[in-house]
Parts: structure tokens; sequence; C-alpha cells
């Protein structure tokens, strides 16, 4: 009995161990889970940013882009934060429609989009191309085009991801919607006999490909740098497919009627300035918005450089988001 | 006495707070819905049949050979059995993906058993990728679980019984038929319902072997309505959608074949009349061989990934173990609550049973304790944020809320555990406790203690390792200083390094297992389990 009793008061010893506050102003920051970890950009950022403020950076980590939104509409007016880092363009003309985001009041005319920037209330950080990533040792001769991979060699597989659940899977279904427009269906219908599954998340499938599950999978034209660079191999690659290649945009927004606005409003200067950009490239493995501190690292040089970058309004995402997702869902499931 | 009725009453009250709050929260964010509609659309009724018909197959496909594993290990004494059923606790406690990747390192594409195919000169066989895939990995979450649940049914045979079916030169197939199997079908229901409750509201495992759309679950619809349609009214229709199948299917099995506690006696597996003859050696042996191969292969795989990593810089970092340590406080929290309330529980459904006679409701009250494991955690914590957001802290009570969660999913093992020596403890000495005049803190000190402590410690050891593996909830609440085990292992994962998330694996694997004996040994005793 007293072992039942013991093991109570250490249980609740190691909790207390875990808990911490301070008093200093905070600035209350949600985002997703891999900013915030030991190997995202959060410890450098936070670092750089409080020794500027005289603040303390409160990270909430929720999921993903998709929880962070999820979590506003939840709280509405009666959100804790003062500021929104990691929705991406597809979440954005929905952020914008809870009336909760203030506007940025920033000059983003110097930004280096591939892309127009006019959006007065969000703030890119950084900016990828999905890409099909594959196994050099596996496969010879990738696809060249999203139309090569549809109409290619059914026996070699591609890992996706589920718009449903995913980013990279909603980016995907995007990238076909736009290169196919209406006949995406019939698009979907021939590629899916190439489909070897479609994961819950990235992680997933990502897992499955450096397990040789399959030699191509969803992902980014920066993910080979990661190999590259920590892994010292060059045996994973991006296709350069002739079509272009989608987007994601990332951005992150302040709370109106926030206690902390003028420090929020001080972050997203910050957010696109070296300190904090410096970082994306090799702990993000994205591309940064502005100049970073000596240039690009040398690696991503070998990166594949889309001929044409692919991107729909966001409110063109949020109008026809579901109708896409009910096609696609039926087109792959015949 | 309506004392002895308080402790359930009260553990019965939190769990109608906590899930019944949640949907109100749910509820009223949602606002009015159109029933009708929702359960006519094409879409529902697509998603329900195949939840249910993959929920039936896996269920079959996990206790059915479960039954020949546990006789088997019931009949045999050999070096390692204590071990492999340490091992056994593993699958279920692991992160569905860890599992998923060990289970794919086995059947995959590029997996052994196509290299050993390729070894032999046979073309690679892609089967993973569809409904066999869900019900491969399915089986192996839940096989060693329904094993570990049914191996108490033959400790609970006395002696005199194998002692008169020797006299009687019973066979093999004679033992099953008049000893086993009716003792068996008494507790099947109730552990086909737990396996069957998790193959339900399975969602990972679905979308990554299920190859595509067309196989989806309830669980996956409900995902989509919270997360990227914002639509809670439909997630409330989902949610009690799975409910109301879950229910009628859980009371529907236990109407058809009433669950009676069992008795466990001490007794060796010599006793019995068929443990010598050969081919009963032969087929246990297989029996026994092909399980421990099913599921020790994938999990030697997740190890074997885990030490090519990079060891040395993983057990060295920091993080780790503050997240062990995090990790560690709310697994036993959990376990300890989740004991606590089954135990309250089933002494108010004992006193129902036993002093009452209305086993009745007895029997629904395990039941609805049961049903929790249906709730999603994405309902409870989206419900419970909505309800709590406005009048408290959320992310300050957030490890609060993750404990009282996780404690509420281990409910149902603590009642399966727990649940028979209970009863039976009740049949055996209530008269004597009463003619002693031996009542409250005293009885449960030198009556009840010193008996129940080897099923407490199970119960505990299991709801703690379960809490151990969790990620669905702790990731609805996390903040930056709640990062536990499995949420590190995915961030490693997210940051690409699936080399050091490969040891993370290890390191949580070997941690369940740790717990698991520590808490068995430490709180249950030494002793034959």
């Amino acid at each position: 009995m007293h072992r039942f009793l013991l093991l109570l008061a250490l249980s609740l010893g190691l909790l207390s161990a875990g808990a911490a506050s301070a008093e200093t102003p905070t600035l209350t920051i949600y985002t997703y889970n891999s900013f915030t970890s030991e190997w995202g950009p959060g410890p450098a950022v936070t670092k750089a940013f409080e020794a500027t403020c005289a603040c303390k950076i409160d990270w909430v980590a929720l999921e993903d882009g998709a929880a962070l939104l999820s979590r506003l509409l939840l709280e509405g007016k009666n959100t804790k934060a003062d500021l929104v880092l990691g929705l991406d363009t597809s979440l954005t003309a929905e952020a914008t429609a809870t009336g909760l985001f203030a506007p940025h009041s920033l000059d983003l005319k110097n930004l280096k989009l591939p892309i127009a920037w006019a959006d007065p209330v969000f703030v890119p950080f950084d900016y990828g191309y999905f890409a099909v990533v594959y196994d050099k040792t596996k496969l010879p001769n990738p696809p060249t085009s999203l139309k090569e991979l549809v109409e290619g060699d059914p026996s070699q597989k591609i890992l996706l991801e589920d718009p449903r659940s995913s980013t990279p899977g909603l980016g995907f279904m995007l990238w076909i919607k736009e290169v196919y427009g209406d006949k995406a269906g019939e698009a979907w219908t021939r590629l899916a006999p190439r489909i070897l599954t479609t994961s819950k998340g990235w992680s997933e499938a990502y897992g499955l490909f450096t397990q040789g599950e399959a030699p191509m999978v969803l992902s980014y034209t920066t993910s080979p740098a990661y190999h590259i660079i920590e892994e010292k191999t060059d045996k994973y690659a991006a296709a350069p497919f002739a079509e272009g290649h989608y987007m994601q945009v990332e951005v992150a927004g302040r709370i109106a009627g926030s206690p902390h606005g003028d420090l929020a409003g001080k972050f997203l200067a910050f957010m696109i300035t070296p300190a904090f950009q410096d970082q994306i490239p090799t702990t993000n493995w994205m591309y940064p918005v502005s100049d970073v501190t000596g240039g690009l690292p040398k690696e991503f040089g070998q990166l594949v450089q889309p001929a044409k970058s692919l991107l729909f309004a966001p409110e063109e995402v949020a109008a026809h988001r579901k109708q896409w997702i009910d096609e696609w869902s039926q087109a792959t499931s015949q | 006495m309506i004392r002895r009725l308080v402790p359930g009453a009260l553990t019965f009250l939190l769990l109608g707070l906590v899930i019944g709050g949640a949907f109100a929260g749910l509820l009223r964010a949602a606002g009015t819905a159109d029933y009708g509609a929702f359960l006519e659309s094409r879409y529902t009724q697509r998603i329900v049949t195949f939840t249910v018909w993959q929920a039936l197959l896996s269920t079959l496909l996990s206790v059915g050979p479960a039954i020949l594993v546990a006789r088997a290990l019931a009949r045999r004494v050999f070096p390692g059995r204590a071990l492999l059923l340490r091992l056994f606790g593993l699958p279920l406690v692991l992160p569905t993906l860890v599992g998923i990747l060990g289970v794919v390192a086995i059947c995959g594409q590029s997996g052994l058993f196509n290299r050993l195919l390729a070894g032999l000169g046979i073309a690679p066989h892609q089967f993973l990728y569809s409904l066999p895939g869900i019900l491969i990995a399915h089986a192996f979450f839940n096989l060693p679980l329904a094993t570990r649940l049914l191996l108490p049914v033959w400790s609970a045979i006395p002696g005199e019984t194998w002692r008169l079916a020797t006299q009687l030169g019973m066979r093999s197939r004679h033992v099953f038929r008049l000893i086993e199997w009716p003792l068996l079908r008494q507790v099947l229901p109730g552990i086909a319902g737990i396996v069957f409750m998790l193959c339900f509201t399975s969602f990972a495992v679905v979308l990554t072997l299920g190859g595509g759309p067309a196989n989806s679950t309830i669980e996956v619809a409900l995902y989509q309505a919270v997360r990227f349609e914002f639509d809670l009214g439909k997630a409330v229709q989902f949610a009690l959608l799975q409910v109301a199948i879950c229910g009628l299917l859980v009371a529907a099995g236990q109407r058809l074949v009433p669950d009676v506690p069992l008795t466990p006696t001490a007794q060796r597996p010599q006793d019995r009349p068929d443990v010598a003859a050969w081919g009963g050696r032969i087929v246990d042996a297989a029996v026994l061989l092909a399980a421990a191969a099913f599921v020790l292969l994938p999990l030697g795989a997740v190890l074997r990934n885990g030490l090519a990593g990079p060891v040395g810089a993983v057990i060295a970092d920091r993080a780790l173990w503050l997240a062990v340590a995090r990790s560690l406080g709310v697994a036993v929290a959990a376990g300890l609550l989740a004991t606590a309330a089954g135990w309250c529980l089933l002494l108010t459904s004992r006193e129902l049973r036993l002093r009452r006679y209305r086993p009745r409701p007895a029997a629904a009250l395990e039941t609805i304790a049961s049903l929790v494991l249906v709730v999603s955690p994405l309902v409870i914590g989206t419900g419970l944020f909505v309800l709590l957001s406005p009048v408290a802290d959320v992310f300050a009570i957030g490890l609060v809320l993750v404990i009282a969660i996780n404690a509420i999913m281990g409910l149902p093992y603590v009642v399966r555990t727990l649940g028979p020596p209970l009863m039976r403890m009740g049949e055996q000495h209530d008269r004597l406790c009463a003619s002693l005049g031996i009542a409250g803190w005293n009885r449960l000190r030198l009556v009840e203690w010193p008996l129940l402590r080897r099923p407490v410690g199970t119960a505990l050891a299991l709801t703690a390792a379960l809490a151990v593996g969790d990620l669905g909830v702790i990731a609805l609440f996390g903040t930056q200083g709640t990062t536990t085990l499995p949420l590190l292992l995915y961030q490693r994962m997210a940051a690409y390094q699936l080399d050091a998330a490969a040891v993370t694996a290890v390191v949580l694997a070997a941690l369940c297992f740790g717990l698991f004996a520590v808490i068995e040994r430490g709180v249950g005793g030494r002793g034959q389990h």
C-alpha cells in the first residue's frame, strides 16, 4: 500500500519539476510544433528577439497550421495569442474572415518572394515548393512533369499525404487542380494505381520513403538539402516538373485587441530581418523571404529551381477546398 | 449501506462531467444540426460500413488467434515465458507511427518478408497497402493485448477440476469444450469489445496502411470536420454516431453472454491432463513461435533501426531526459488516477452485484466505463477546451487535463484487470469481514490490499505505460514546457531526423517496458503472473 502512495507523491514531484512561469511582459505566440522544437528555428529566434525587447516569448505549440486556425476559431475574441505564426496561404482567407487579426502596416515591397505580396494582414516568413522527392539509386529516370507522373509506369510507386489531414497533402491536391483544372478528377483516377498509400501526415510518408517502401514521396524541393548538409548524401533529389511547382508560403499575423500589440508588431518587423531569417534555411528547411547573412548555404545551389511558381489565391482555396477534396476523394476511391 | 455506492457514483459523476462536459461544450459551439440528412448521406453510410467492417475483421483476427496463443501460454512453462508476456505489453503502448514502421519493416515492399522471397527467387509481393495492411497492423497492436487479457481465464480453473479431468481421461479437445470454452465465452465479449473499439477509432493505421481515401474511418471524417471544415456540428454527429454504434454492439455482446467474474486460483500448468501429448506440444510450439515472430519481429526491427542510429547523441541530449521525466510524471499520475477511479467504480458495481443482487446496473456501469474508448481524444480535448477556456487558463492546466483524459482512457483496462479479482474477494470474504466487523480502511489494508495488489499492479502498469505512449491528447494541449517523449519523437521526425527519431523510439519502448516491470513488481509484489 505504501508503495502506491509513494508513487503518487513521486509523480506529483516529477510534474511540478516541469512547470515554470514568469512575470515579465510576455508575448504569447501560437505556432506549430516543429517550429519550436529544439531543432526548429524557435530557440534561436527566441534568444535573438528577447535580447532586443525586454520581454519573454511564450510559445504555444500546436500540431500544424490547420490546428492553429481551429484553435483560433474555438477561442474567438478570448484568444490568449498575441501573434499567430505558421498559417499558410491555403488558410489565410479563413483566418482573415475571423476578424481576429490586425493589419501589419509593414512595407513588404522588398521581400524576395517569387510572387507579388499584397496581403495587408499577414506577413510571410518563409516559403517553399512542393516536389516529388525520389531515391536516385532506385529511380534513374524520374518523371519530368506532373503529366509524366500521372501517366507513368504504375509499378513505380509514390507516397502521398492525405489532403484532409496534412498540409503537403493539400498542397499536392491544389497542384493537380492548378495544372489540370476541370480534368483534375480524371488525373487523380489515372494517378491512383501509382499511389502506394496516402498517409496521415508528412512524417509517416517520409518515414516510409526513407525505409525504402517506394522510390518517390511528396515533399519539398528543399528536402534534399537536409540530406546533403546533415547526412552528406545526395542519394535523394527533387524532380523538376515542367508545369512548375506549387508553393507554400508560411505567414504570421498579429491579433487585434491583444494587450501586447506593440510587441507583436515589433516581432513581425523582426521576423523579416536577418536575425530571424538566418535560421530558416537549415532549421525549417525552407527559403527565407529576405536576405540572409552570408547568403544561402551553398548546398541550396544544387536544389531544383522551379520554372514557374504556382499558387491559388487564398480566397479561391477557401471557397473550393471542400468541393475539391470531394472530387479527390471520389476520383481516388474507385 | 448507501455509503458503499458512493465511490462508484463519484467516479461516474467525474466521468460524466468530463465526457458530458466535452460533448456539451461542442454542442454549444456547434449550434443546431440536421441529424436526418447526416445519416442519409451516402458518404456517411460508406464510411460507417467500412469502419464497422474493418473493425469486425480486425477483432476477429486479433482475438481469435489470441485464444490459441493464451491457451498455449497457459499450458506450457518455458524459459522466457515471462519476458514474452512483458514484450506482449509493448505494441499497444508504442506510438502508432513507430508500430507502423515496425510492421512495414517486416511486411512492406522492401521488408524482411519480401527480401526473403527475393532470396528464394520469388518476385516481391505487395500486400500491405489496403485492407490486409490495416488488419495486419491492427492484429499486431491488439493480439498481444487480447492474449494478456485472456490469460487469467486459465488461472481461474481450480486444481480440482484438473484432477477430475485427469481421472476422466479427458483429451485436449474435451478439455477445451467442457472446461475452457465455458469460461472463455464469459470474458470474450468484454475483451473483444475493447479490441473492437480500439480498431473502430483507428486513424493513422487506417490512413497510412489503407492505401487511399476509399478506406476511411469515422475517426478520419471527425478529424476532417474539426480541423479542416471547422464544422463542430458535424463533428458532434460523427462522435455520437461512434458512441451509438459501439454502445449497441458492445451491449449486444454482453446481452448475448453475461460477463461473469472469474475466480483466479493458484495452480500450475502441469496439473492439466493434456500437457504431455505430443500433438499438443507441437501445436503449442507452432502457435507460440508464430505469435512470437508476428509480434517480436516488428519490435526487433524498431530496435535494430534505433541501434543503427546516433545513440550517443540522442542519449546525451538534455531535452530527452526532461521529456522522459515529464512522460513518467504524466504516466504515473494518469495510471494512479485511472486505477483509483476504476477501483472505486468496481467497489460500487461489486456492491450492486453481490449484496443487492442487481447485476444489470452493475454491468451497465462497467460497460459505460469501457465505452470511453470510442470517444476520440480530439472530441474530449476540443470539447473541454470550449467549455473551460472562458473560465480557466487552459494552458496552465494543460498537463492536468492531459493526465485526466489519459486516466479516463485507461479506465476500461482497469475494469477488465481488476474487476474479476475484486468480485472474487467479495464473494469469499464479505461474510467473514462482516462477522469480524472489519470495514473501511482496515478492510482495505488487511483484507483487500494483500489479495489485490497483484492485479492492482498490473492495472497500474498497463494504464501508466499507455499514458507514456500517448500522443493524441498531449498534442492538443501542447505548450513549450510540456514536451513529452512521444512528442519529442515526432519533433525529431518533423525535423527530418529519422535516425534520431528511431533511437528515441527505442528509448520510449524501453521506458514503457521498464515502467511496466517496475510497477508490476513494485506494487504487485513478486511471484508468478
